[in-house]
């Protein structure tokens, strides 16, 4: 019996190795770097960290994304909701193809997806003229490009498909005889919805809805390429990336300071998450038993 | 034993039947041509599904290949020869690739060991992989930029050993590795978890060690999801923005400008042909890793659904 108590050592030394090596890399590439956000924040005293966030345009920047966010969570809850249902409730042909393009925003560059925008409606976007047009008949003046609805368009793409990335796996092992059998018996499509199938999914809205705002919140390629005037357009990644360019220590310790507000969302959203999941991992506990 | 074997076996044959019975009646319904489907709402989600994916995501690129295709091919040609546009090309592609690679380390270590072992702080372990996720990419691009220059808190020890981080292609690599780790661990970690530990005790009884275990039964098992992993932290790092440019110092002599810094800078001095030109290669090269990313995905399924 020597041999399997050898065999046991061995598998405790490898699994002392492989924790010190995870809570190490957490720490240092993870943890780290959320710290020393708050220390560069703290820098200058409490004093220039209220200062440095109170100024017209911290203010107009968190204005601006606050903005953004709101509408780009409404957007893509009602979009994750729906396609959720569609790609998981029915069975047609091009469904791979399509659950493919509703992921696009994931794997391309959010460069890419501001410079969508201004080919679309810019100058020399194909759209341009009818923009010019509707603006003429109704004599308004408005622009997408480098004004705040760019803006709004581009957080709403870049965090298109986080709701339904959400729901979909898990209306997928849930199926469908039970809105089947619902339909069945003579309810309705928004019926079956409200008491059948959103009951399943709530956590994972939930879930989803929060890493949408937390990705929208901090969305900086796509809105740099569509937003120039700071204190007008500018959201608060713009604001931070503006005062760390500019280069005095002041500035940047300005930059952590609006970073730092940015970091305490990001703690709260994980501790969210969190605590969602465990909630959920509880009460889907306690049904088996 | 042998009866109840046998009865298992009738059993299984039995449930085997059964599923295929019910295979053939959803293929026939498939098949059959006016499909009566039950849940009503299917024409409305489905309009309203493709008319914002149209709107938000599908005719904005479209407009830009559109505007591709319309540039001589010699424009083209000179656009994506120019050294600078070929060397940030070549940082990307590389940095990714090796950030990715150490993802994938790393990541398969962090899976195993948060599925595998228990340990106090484990949960708060777990939670901290989605910090990449949660940390606006901006925030992330000036602190690790910081920490790593030569006078930062992890730059300074470093540069005493003469290893230069900030500035250089090894800080490329750093946020790149920063921005890709929770895609590969939360591939992983789905695939580890339903993972049967029979298979490892069987290999144990047949006198495997523990090393061939982990290469020949374990393995095996995780590569697709390992690959995902790759290919999702690779997709990212080519096109990621905010947390290289800071870390970068974007120098083209030292060759550390990515392709969407290149992008932009052609988008500010409104040089859209050029731009758009660019996007265009990136694009195609999302597109196949997307595609590759997807076939492996449909290949693991169609493997796990068998067994």
């Amino acid at each position: 019996m020597n041999w399997v108590e050898e065999n046991k050592k061995k598998a405790g030394k490898t699994k002392v190795i492989l924790i010190i090596i995870s809570v190490l890399f957490v720490f240092f590439m993870l943890v780290f770097p959320l710290v020393s956000v708050i220390a560069n924040s703290l820098k200058e005293g409490f004093g220039y960290y209220i200062q440095s966030l109170n100024t017209k345009y911290v203010k107009s920047a968190l204005l601006v994304t606050l903005l953004a966010t709101v509408i780009a969570v409404i957007v893509n809850t009602f979009f994750g909701l729906l396609a959720g249902w569609l790609l998981t409730k029915f069975s047609f042909k091009g469904k791979q193809v399509l659950a493919t393009l509703i992921d696009i925003p994931f794997s391309i560059s959010p460069v890419i997806a501001g410079l969508a925008f201004i080919m679309t409606f810019g100058r020399l976007g194909w759209a341009n003229p009818i923009l010019e047009s509707i603006n003429q008949a109704l004599g308004t003046d408005i622009q997408i490009v480098f004004a705040l609805p760019g803006v709004v368009l581009a957080t709403i793409f870049v965090t298109f498909p986080f709701v339904s990335r959400e729901i979909i796996p898990v209306l997928n092992t849930q199926g469908k005889d039970e809105e089947e059998a619902a339909a069945l018996m003579g309810a309705g499509g928004f019926t079956i919805f409200r008491k059948i199938t959103f009951p399943h999914i709530k956590w994972a809205t939930i879930y989803g809805v929060i890493l949408c705002t937390a990705r929208a919140l901090g969305e900086f390629g796509a809105v740099a390429a569509l937003s120039k005037t700071r204190g007008k357009t500018f959201t608060l990644p713009l604001e931070i990336d503006a005062l760390y360019l500019a280069g005095s220590s002041d500035s940047i310790t300005a930059a952590f300071s609006v970073s730092s507000l940015l970091v305490i969302i990001a703690i709260i959203v994980l501790i969210l998450r969190n605590f969602f999941e465990h909630s959920e991992k509880v009460k889907g506990e306690k049904k088996e038993g | 034993m042998e009866d109840n074997q046998e009865v298992v076996k009738t059993e299984l044959n039995n449930s085997e039947g059964a599923s295929n019975e019910v295979e053939e009646t959803s293929k026939k319904r498939k098949t059959g041509k006016k499909t009566k489907r039950v849940i009503p709402g299917f024409g409305l989600s489905m309009g309203i599904v493709l008319a914002m994916l149209s709107i938000i995501i599908l005719i904005p690129l479209a407009s830009v290949l559109g505007y591709a295709f319309r540039l001589k091919p010699s424009d083209l040609s000179k656009i994506l020869s120019d050294s600078t546009v070929q060397w940030a090309f070549f940082t990307s592609i590389w940095t990714a690739f090796v950030a990715a690679v150490i993802n994938v380390i790393f990541g398969t270590i962090l899976a195993w060991v948060l599925v595998r072992y228990d340990f106090p702080g484990k949960r708060i372990i777990d939670g901290l992989i989605e910090v990449p996720f949660t940390l606006p990419t901006a925030v992330a691009g000036i602190t690790l930029s910081k920490m790593y220059s030569t006078t930062g808190e992890i730059g300074k020890p470093l540069s005493k050993l003469g290893l230069k981080v900030s500035y250089t292609h090894l800080g490329l690599i750093v946020a790149l590795v920063f921005i890709g780790i929770p895609f590969v661990v939360r591939a992983i970690q789905p695939v580890l978890e339903k993972f049967d530990s029979q298979y490892e005790e069987a290999a144990y009884m047949l006198g495997a060690t523990s090393r061939t275990t982990f290469t020949r039964v374990i393995l095996p098992e995780l590569r697709p999801a390992m690959i995902t992993g790759f290919g999702l932290a690779f997709a990212r790092g080519i096109g990621e923005y905010g947390s290289v440019i800071y870390i970068s110092g974007n120098s083209a002599k030292e060759h550390t400008q990515v392709v969407s810094y290149i992008i932009m800078q052609k988008l500010e001095r409104l040089d859209y042909s050029g731009a758009t030109a660019i996007a265009l290669i990136m694009l195609i090269i999302s597109f196949l890793l997307l595609l590759f990313i997807n076939i492996v995905q449909v290949r693991q399924s169609r493997r796990t659904n068998n067994i």
